[in-house]
């Protein structure tokens, strides 16, 4: 059954002659998207400075009151 | 409060995110429509076995695939702004956000990428009814995807079903089916998937009309026309009649959006409907310019009609909801502000009990957040209390920008309308492509629904301004402290980007049209 799928899938992609180009295009632009613009420019800004919920609470708090 | 914000990072973070759901919304209305129309087409073809129908489906088919390829994860990237650009807002509106675009993220994997494959590989592989079955489900899970992303902008507009929490800033959800079947979120998706079907419909009817013109694949063009101008006038229907009660929501439950996108400056009864008009800023009133008309033509009585189906009907003007009217009862936004910043003190006061471990008085303070009247009372006026100290005018929206949105798409849809009805009714008489002017017609009208579809969000967007949840967190509280310069430069490679995705998809489309039906 695995086999089949598998088949089936490379089959496709394989005779997707105008979809060549097209792939190109979209794996660079998941290229930048995530290993570039995710990865250098786009931190989870809370996650990366704080460790746990109750110090990003306390932050957001701060903010949200402490302008 | 927030005197000492850089405005110029808000500006710059707001552009960011608009520049980068604008581009998104580029492809995803066409992959919306297009797949009911795809699967409608396939379904014909499976039922009549008829060849001109497979070729008719399998054309359609490419370009939706062309479509949803470049299209495809643009929208991830508005998700990468809310934590890095958004971080508060992302924060304080906690699961309601989550939740949806989770659900959202598991369907569009599962069903899309599933079905999508055997769609496009399926054919001669699969039975006759099990493809056409996959077909079906692109374009239901395509539809299904888009309803939780809208729902949760519909949160942002009208929040329900949900209770901030004050000890952790965040906004927990108390009912799921209100958050989903809210007003707003029902008729927020019924407009947009119907407007999205008619952007499809417009896009077929006018590439056909390109083979009608250089006597090309007439059958095809034919068919592909009828099919698309029944799909259209349905939907053009549909969209006008969403339209519609979306106007009566928005008049109800945002009011200043509703007076801007009118120019309306001064409430009143048996308000006119402006059909047409061209503004100017009148500098005569600085610090508190207006938009005048330079000329307009009104419809006496439409807009109280419109939302009150009676002409007697009181419209509040920009002027009413900033200065108050309390014969027809609007609270000032001063006394807002005020409320706004009770709330927001007692905030403070409550973090304040908590950090210095004062618990009869942080439980006391916790305890008027899950007051029914104290919410009532200051609570709900908690976004107005960020504005104290700061210029009333912050609180209006762009009047100019909102009016001129708001036209550009109610004209457009009647011209939609009208044309989808003439193609219709030409493709039943089998005289469609008789016209070649009509056709030229058809060919120049594929931008617009686009155009009229921005134009839409924009309205959306800019006309709830300045708040990102609707009178409770405003972009300036929303906004992450980071540098302007540093979201510069990510606008700036977003556009080199997304320029680039631009013109490969409208060349890779070009060629394949160009191609035609037959090619490879």
């Amino acid at each position: 059954m695995l086999k089949k799928i598998l088949t089936f899938y490379s089959e496709g992609f394989r005779k997707m002659t105008w979809g060549r180009r097209l792939w190109g295009i979209i794996l660079i632009k998941l290229f930048i998207m995530f290993a570039i613009l995710r990865l250098f420019f786009f931190p989870d800004f809370l996650k990366r400075d704080f460790d746990s919920d109750e110090e990003r609470a306390d932050y957001v708090l701060e903010q949200l009151t402490n302008p | 409060m927030l005197e000492s914000i850089d405005m110029s990072l808000v500006d710059w973070s707001r552009g960011q995110f608009a520049l980068t759901a604008m581009f998104h919304w580029i492809f995803v209305p066409l992959t919306l429509g297009l797949s009911f129309i795809v699967a409608f087409m396939h379904t014909i073809y499976v039922r009549t076995g008829d060849e001109e129908w497979k070729k008719i489906t399998k054309f359609w088919m490419k370009l939706f695939g062309i479509n949803f390829a470049i299209g495809v994860a643009t929208g991830i990237i508005l998700e990468f702004e809310f934590g890095t650009n958004w971080s508060n807002y992302s924060w304080f509106v906690g699961d309601i956000f989550g939740a949806p675009l989770a659900i959202e993220g598991i369907l569009a994997f599962f069903m899309e990428s599933t079905f999508i494959a055997i769609m496009f590989f399926g054919w001669n592989k699969v039975s006759k009814r099990f493809h056409l079955t996959a077909s079906w489900l692109t374009a239901f899970g395509a539809n299904l995807s888009a309803v939780w992303i809208l729902v949760a902008n519909a949160w942002m507009q009208h929040p329900v079903g949900t209770v901030f929490n004050p000890e952790t800033a965040r906004n927990e959800m108390t009912s799921f089916w209100d958050v989903i079947f809210s007003e707003v979120a029902v008729n927020k998706f019924l407009h947009t998937i119907s407007s999205s079907f008619l952007l499809a419909s417009i896009f077929v009817i006018g590439v056909s009309a390109w083979f009608l013109l250089r006597k090309r694949e007439i059958l095809f063009a034919k068919r592909s026309t009828l099919i698309a101008s029944v799909f259209g006038v349905i939907t053009a229907i549909a969209t006008i009649a969403t339209g519609d009660t979306s106007a009566r929501i928005v008049a109800r439950e945002q009011p200043m959006k509703f007076a801007a996108m009118e120019a309306l400056y001064e409430g009143q009864t048996h308000a006119p409907l402006v059909a047409i008009g061209a503004m100017r800023t009148d500098t005569t009133r600085l610090p508190n310019p207006r938009q005048d008309f330079i000329f307009k033509i009104e419809i006496p009585n439409a807009l109280s009609y419109m939302v009150f189906l009676t002409p007697s009907g009181f419209i509040p003007g920009i002027t009413d909801l900033v200065y108050g009217n309390e014969d027809e009862g609007f609270m000032s936004y001063e006394e807002r502000i005020e409320r706004g910043a009770v709330a927001i003190q007692t905030l403070k006061d409550l973090k304040k009990a908590r950090d210095r471990g004062d618990d009869s008085t942080y439980e006391a303070l916790v305890e008027k957040f899950h007051d029914p009247i104290w919410i009532d009372q200051y609570y709900q006026h908690f976004g107005y209390g960020y504005y104290k100290g700061r210029e009333l005018k912050e609180l209006i929206p762009n009047v100019k920008l909102n009016f001129y949105s708001f036209h550009v798409m109610v004209i457009l849809g009647g011209h939609f309308l009208i044309f989808t009805i003439v193609a219709l009714w030409l493709s039943l008489k089998n005289r469609w492509g008789n016209h070649k002017w009509l056709l030229w017609v058809a060919l120049i009208t594929i931008p617009m629904p686009w155009i009229s579809s921005q134009a839409g969000w924009v309205l959306a967007e800019l006309g709830r301004q300045p708040w990102v949840v609707y009178e409770l967190m405003p972009t300036i509280a929303a906004v992450t402290r980071l540098k302007p310069g540093a979201v510069q430069l990510t606008f700036w490679i977003f556009l080199l980007t997304f320029t680039v995705l631009f013109i490969a998809e409208i060349r890779i489309m070009l060629s394949q049209i160009k191609k035609g039906p037959g090619g490879k």
